[in-house]
């Protein structure tokens, strides 16, 4: 009886809070989305997987406007992003926090400074709370101490911890995490995905993952939307993905699943 | 053809990112004076050792040719007064925004560009802020402040090696000179050199600005917009002070 909180959430009707309805996205002769639906449910972990260059970061971009829909309409909390005022678009990025795949730390400021940024912003709160988040959200992402140190001082992998450090300093609802876990050794990968879980688990947060890293996909995810075709058709549970006869989806999770059976069998 | 709608596209976006700097500057919420401060030290201070050995060598170029050519006339004695105005009037504000502009501009470009192009540029945006009060209003500012204080140094650092020329050359005092050289001058010359200066400065400061914004294609794309942007400025400059000179000369 008592060991419900282990188990996931029962599933009680879903509460929407992003939905992409009909966008269509293109650069140039560059089509994108055509068109592009896709719902995200209240503390769920969504992951989106597809190809390279196809498409993964612009959905996250477009949801929170840095770049706009060609057509179509984009609902968060409720709200239209597509055509939000500028005033409200701040309160919008209060609530949907983004890491980068790049990590996108500034260069020319400190680590620390680097995670204050959207607190500064964002007003949250004074000098020692902030200089206090700062410690504990690089705490939280396994690099204690370095607040002093500048973005050219750190390897690849740390300044993706730091620029999630920086994506969660401000508690948002909603995290986008544009690859994660790529380029980080095992262990910083276990610990991304777990901070990925707590976050979700503990303070209800609902993430969009993108990634090419399937085991970590299996791990955190509830859902899976694979883009295809300029489209997200295919949208299920990890197992329907796994169970899918769905032939390019199948083989994009069989690599990912391959390369673990490989590991598997030399032990 | 394609290539002139392209030219107007540019302008048209230009115009907008100026109307949404100056909205900014105008507003209350800029009042970031560290930001400005830092781009007043890169634009100004590190331009100044630019300014003053392009003007003193092109003072003193100036003055060995009029010398020259005011000889067969008995009129060496008046270099000065040649020298001076063409200084002061032209080749002051130009030459100082063609070469500073050239230094600051591909500058910018490349920090905004590099920022563009490792999404620097979103992150300020998706952090809350806002890119064009960050980056673009304190370069405009920060470049219309400077270039008018570059061109008066460059004015005199010019005039002076003019100066050193006649003096050596032609044989005449340096009062005689100075003399001179106020006798020429009204104030007028002076503010219109100095009000092209400023027009110079903002349009350094937004072609840079816009070109860094629009970078794409990594670091080889932050290359290419560099040198694109020492080109425009250069153009924009010459063309500009054409007309600008036009207007002020009608009034
Ligand atoms: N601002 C932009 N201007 C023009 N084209 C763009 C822009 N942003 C993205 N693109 C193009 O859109 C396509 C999709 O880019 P995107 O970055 O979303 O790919 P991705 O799925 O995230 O790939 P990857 O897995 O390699 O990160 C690419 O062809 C890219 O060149
Ligand atoms: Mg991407």
């Amino acid at each position: 009886m008592p060991d419900e909180t282990t188990q996931p959430a029962p599933p009680t009707p879903p509460e929407v809070v992003i939905e992409f309805k009909d966008v269509r996205k293109a650069f140039g002769p560059n089509v994108i989305y055509d068109p592009l639906n896709l719902s995200v449910y209240r503390g769920e972990t969504l992951t989106v997987i597809g190809g390279s260059g196809k498409g993964k970061s612009v959905l996250l971009k477009m949801l929170i406007r840095l770049l706009q829909v060609d057509s179509g309409s984009i609902q968060c909390f409720g709200e239209e992003v597509t055509t939000m005022p500028e005033g409200k678009l701040l309160g919008l990025r209060r609530r949907i926090a983004m890491l980068f795949q790049g990590a996108a730390l500034f260069d020319s400021l400190t680590v620390a400074q680097n995670i204050k940024y959207p607190l500064v912003e964002h007003k949250w709160g004074n000098r020692e709370q902030m200089d206090h988040r700062v410690e504990e959200v690089l705490e939280m992402v396994g690099m204690p101490g370095i607040q002093h140190l500048k973005p050219s001082e750190l390897s690849g992998g740390m300044k993706k911890r730091v620029g999630l450090a920086r994506a969660i300093a401000i508690q948002p609802d909603v995290i986008l995490y544009d690859e994660p876990t790529t380029g980080l050794d095992p262990l910083n990968v276990r610990r991304i995905n777990g901070l990925i879980l707590r976050l979700q688990r503990r303070l209800n947060v609902t993430s969009v993952v993108v990634t090419h890293d399937m085991d970590s996909c299996f791990t955190i995810t509830d859902r899976i939307a694979f883009l295809y075709e300029r489209r997200m058709d295919w949208t299920g549970t990890k197992e329907a993905a796994l169970a899918t006869d769905f032939p390019p989806l199948r083989e994009f999770v069989q690599g990912g699943r391959g390369t673990l059976e490989a590991e598997g069998t030399e032990d | 053809m394609s290539s002139a709608i392209k030219l107007l596209g540019h302008i048209g976006a230009v115009t907008r990112l100026s109307g949404r700097t100056f909205k900014i500057v105008f507003s209350r919420r800029f009042v970031d004076r560290s930001l400005l401060s830092a781009q007043m030290d890169q634009a100004g201070i590190g331009s100044w050792s630019i300014a003053v050995l392009t003007a003193l060598f092109t003072g003193a170029v100036m003055a060995i040719q009029f010398a020259d050519g005011l000889e067969p006339y008995g009129a060496s004695l008046y270099t000065g007064k040649m020298v001076s105005l063409g200084i002061v009037r032209e080749l002051g504000p130009t030459l100082t925004a063609v070469l500073v502009g050239g230094r600051v501009g591909a500058g910018f470009t490349a920090e905004i560009g590099s920022m563009n192009v490792t999404e620097q540029v979103d992150a300020i945006s998706a952090l809350g802020a806002d890119p064009i009060e960050k980056l673009v209003a304190p370069r405009v500012v920060a470049c219309i402040i400077m270039l008018p204080l570059l061109t008066l140094l460059a004015d005199f650092v010019g005039c002076f090696g003019a100066m050193l020329v006649v003096m050596t050359d032609v044989g005449v005092t340096a009062t005689f000179f100075i003399e001179q050289v106020l006798d020429t001058l009204v104030v007028a010359d002076l503010i219109h050199g100095l009000a092209k200066a400023t027009f110079f400065g903002y349009f350094i400061a937004i072609v840079g600005c816009y070109v860094g914004l629009n970078t794409r294609g990594g670091t080889e794309g932050v290359g290419r917009s560099t040198t694109d942007t020492v080109v425009a400025i250069s153009i924009t400059v010459l063309v500009s002070n054409f007309l600008l000179t036009k207007l002020f000369l009608s009034f």
